[in-house]
């Protein structure tokens, strides 16, 4: 074919009409950017929905009902009886021990392996991680052998009459020890990808070291470490494993909340073990909500600066 | 304030990023760092920043040594390459920033702040911008506003890495001319780091080509432009053509594309060449040759009427005389 036909082709009023018509087709059938057919969609969003209604969803609920089901009266007996009481403050002090010092641990460690180049950096982040690949009672048992009666510790805390093992300070150490990761895990990433520019551009402008931690690199990863400390916080409240090979299951000493479910469910009190479980699922809830907040609220920080901005400019 | 670097050493690993480097930087010039990536020019930099410290050698301020200086007390303003402004300040907190973290007893008053930001404001003319974020500025809008930021503490040196490396060509051009004004200006002490040769001959008073590490040549745009210490020198800064030296082996000789006649008839010195290629540019006929002796080719650059004039078809044969061949010996 030589040039002049094709350009004759290109010209044909029928080839002109045709394209048009083809794109609208094709808008009509595909919207968005899924190319898959209806069904197979359709098939994709039901599997998904049926997994979260059967794992998720029914056991919440089974919860509730479980919890309720000899009324309301039963249920507010479960909770404000003697020893859930002490649960509950026993697992609100833990968290409140461990998250902080978390917060601290976790910024302290993000910042060391984000920022800073050193040998062994790869190791510590491993290390970092080894509460996440260890199974929970394998973390308890580690603090019984350190600090139990026959542990590396055992006769000087004797003799000095310091209690560890099946006390407060265990169960708060074995938290402090499972919970490690949360935060640090959700800042390394994030202050690896904003590398250390802006610091280095405060460093030169004269900030020290402080200045610089609290004025630029907080504010850039204060959404990230919220997000940490929630989910550092969830896992504080609701740890099983490690918390119960240190606790010794004292009623009313050493029981968490996760613990006295367990009891519970074990004497065959099922309505109260449920009721109980229900402050942890409500816990839970809260958690979900406040990690929504802090997802809208990123958003919002972003448009209220391009809003504030824009009327700034606007007013001019 | 001048800068002198003293036999400045500084390895990565088995990498030497800069190799026993000596400069001298006078008080008020604008100085170009000109080198290809991995030459060691930035990290000459940050040492003069102190964000890098040297193996051996000294930094001096104004023959004050300044090598175990920490960066936050050389009194350097630094702009990176990406800007590294401060995300979640407004542009007026990001200027104001280095007034603020000073010791207190050396704080401005909170109008003598807003007095010094306003005219830095003034001078990189963004006045109107001030209330807004950096996400919502353009690139080269934001480069300006780093500048200002490291003006703001009124630095002796000031230190550019980069400085239009992420911005667009249009952008670089305005910016760099703006640049070189703004340095007309407020005269403080100027080192830029570039790999663009144009960027370097165009801004700076005097260039520093780098190469692994080491300076190649110190000089005025003109002097390395013109006269090249070495074939490196030549290569890196335009387009240059190599040639054979009849006789000589081992010499080699450079030629610019512009720097070359096409004849029709065979003269001495002359190469005779056959045309490979030609296009016209604006007013500048680009041609490309092939060597007869080795078939190598060769870029003359002619302006457009005298290209027309030789009336040379592909295949041709012409002669190329050198009117300025640069002669080097092969090491």
């Amino acid at each position: 074919m030589d040039a002049a036909s094709i350009g004759s082709a290109a010209f044909d009023p029928r080839h002109r009409k045709a394209a048009p018509r083809s794109l609208d087709a094709r808008v009509s059938t595909v919207p968005g950017v899924a190319t898959e057919p209806r069904f197979v969609r359709s098939l994709l969003i039901g599997v998904a929905l049926a997994f979260l209604m059967l794992f998720l969803f029914a056991p919440l609920a089974f919860v509730l009902v479980q919890a309720l089901r000899k009324g309301v009266d039963v249920y507010l007996a479960a909770i404000v009886e003697p020893d859930a009481v002490s649960a509950l403050k026993l697992t609100l002090l833990v968290a409140g021990i461990a998250v902080p010092l978390n917060l601290v641990f976790g910024v302290a460690a993000a910042w060391t392996i984000a920022k800073f180049d050193f040998p062994g950096r790869n190791g510590l982040v491993t290390l970092i991680d080894l509460p996440f690949s260890v199974s929970p009672v394998v973390s308890g048992l580690i603090f019984v052998l350190v600090f139990g009666l026959q542990g590396w510790f055992g006769g000087y805390l004797r003799e000095h009459d310091l209690k560890v093992i099946f006390a407060v300070p265990g169960i708060v150490l074995a938290t402090v020890f499972v919970t490690f990761p949360f935060v640090a895990r959700e800042l390394i990433p994030l202050m690896q990808a904003q590398g250390t520019e802006q610091e280095e551009a405060a460093t030169v402008l004269g900030a020290s070291g402080w200045q610089t931690f609290f004025r630029v690199t907080l504010p850039n990863i204060k959404w990230g470490l919220l997000y940490g400390v929630i989910l550092c916080n969830a896992r504080a409240m609701g740890e099983f494993g490690a918390v119960s090979v240190v606790s010794g299951h004292i009623r009313g000493a050493t029981n968490t909340l996760p613990l006295h479910v367990e009891i519970l469910y074990n004497e065959y009190q099922f309505s109260a073990a449920f009721a109980v479980a229900s402050l942890l699922a409500l816990l839970a809830l809260v958690t979900l909500a406040l990690k929504l907040a802090v997802e809208r609220r990123t958003r919002a920080h972003c448009r209220l600066a391009t809003d504030r901005a824009d009327t700034a400019a606007a007013a001019r | 304030m001048s800068i002198e670097l003293d036999h400045v050493s500084k390895r990565f690993g088995d990498f030497a990023a800069v190799d026993d480097v000596c400069l001298e930087v006078a008080t008020g010039e604008l100085v170009a760092l000109l080198g290809p990536s991995g030459s060691g020019k930035t990290t000459l930099l940050r040492i003069v920043a102190g964000l890098e410290t040297p193996d051996s050698g000294s930094v001096r301020f104004h023959g004050e040594d300044a090598t175990d200086r920490h960066a936050r007390e050389r009194q350097v303003g630094f702009v990176f390459q990406h800007y590294a402004l401060f995300g979640h300040m407004t542009i007026f907190e990001n200027i104001a920033f280095g007034l603020r973290v000073r010791p207190r007893a050396q704080r401005l008053r909170e109008t003598e702040i807003r007095e010094r930001v306003g005219k830095l404001l003034d001078l990189i003319q963004l006045d109107w911008i001030a209330e807004r974020y950096p996400h919502q500025l353009s690139g080269g809008q934001r480069q300006r506003i780093a500048l200002a930021r490291a003006l703001a503490v009124e630095p002796r040196v000031l230190l550019l890495d980069e400085p239009f490396g992420a911005l667009d060509a249009r952008v670089r051009q305005e910016l760099r001319r703006w640049l070189r004004r703004l340095h007309d200006e407020v005269h403080v002490t100027s080192v830029f780091v570039t790999h663009d040769q144009e960027e370097a001959l165009e801004v700076a008073d005097r260039i520093v080509v780098t190469n692994r590490g080491r300076i190649e040549q110190i000089g005025t745009p003109d002097e390395v432009y013109d006269d090249p210490a070495t074939p490196f020198v030549i290569e890196f800064l335009g387009q240059v053509n190599a040639l054979p030296i009849p006789g000589v082996p081992e010499a080699v000789g450079y030629v610019r594309p512009h720097e070359i006649e096409v004849l029709r008839e065979s003269v001495a010195s002359a190469f005779p060449a056959r045309l490979a290629q030609s296009a016209t540019i604006g007013r500048l006929a680009r041609l490309e040759f092939t060597l007869e002796q080795d078939r190598r080719s060769v870029n003359v650059e002619l302006a457009r009427d005298d290209a027309r004039a030789l009336a040379l078809e592909r295949g041709d044969l012409a002669f190329l005389r050198p009117l300025h061949l640069r002669r080097f010996e092969a090491s």
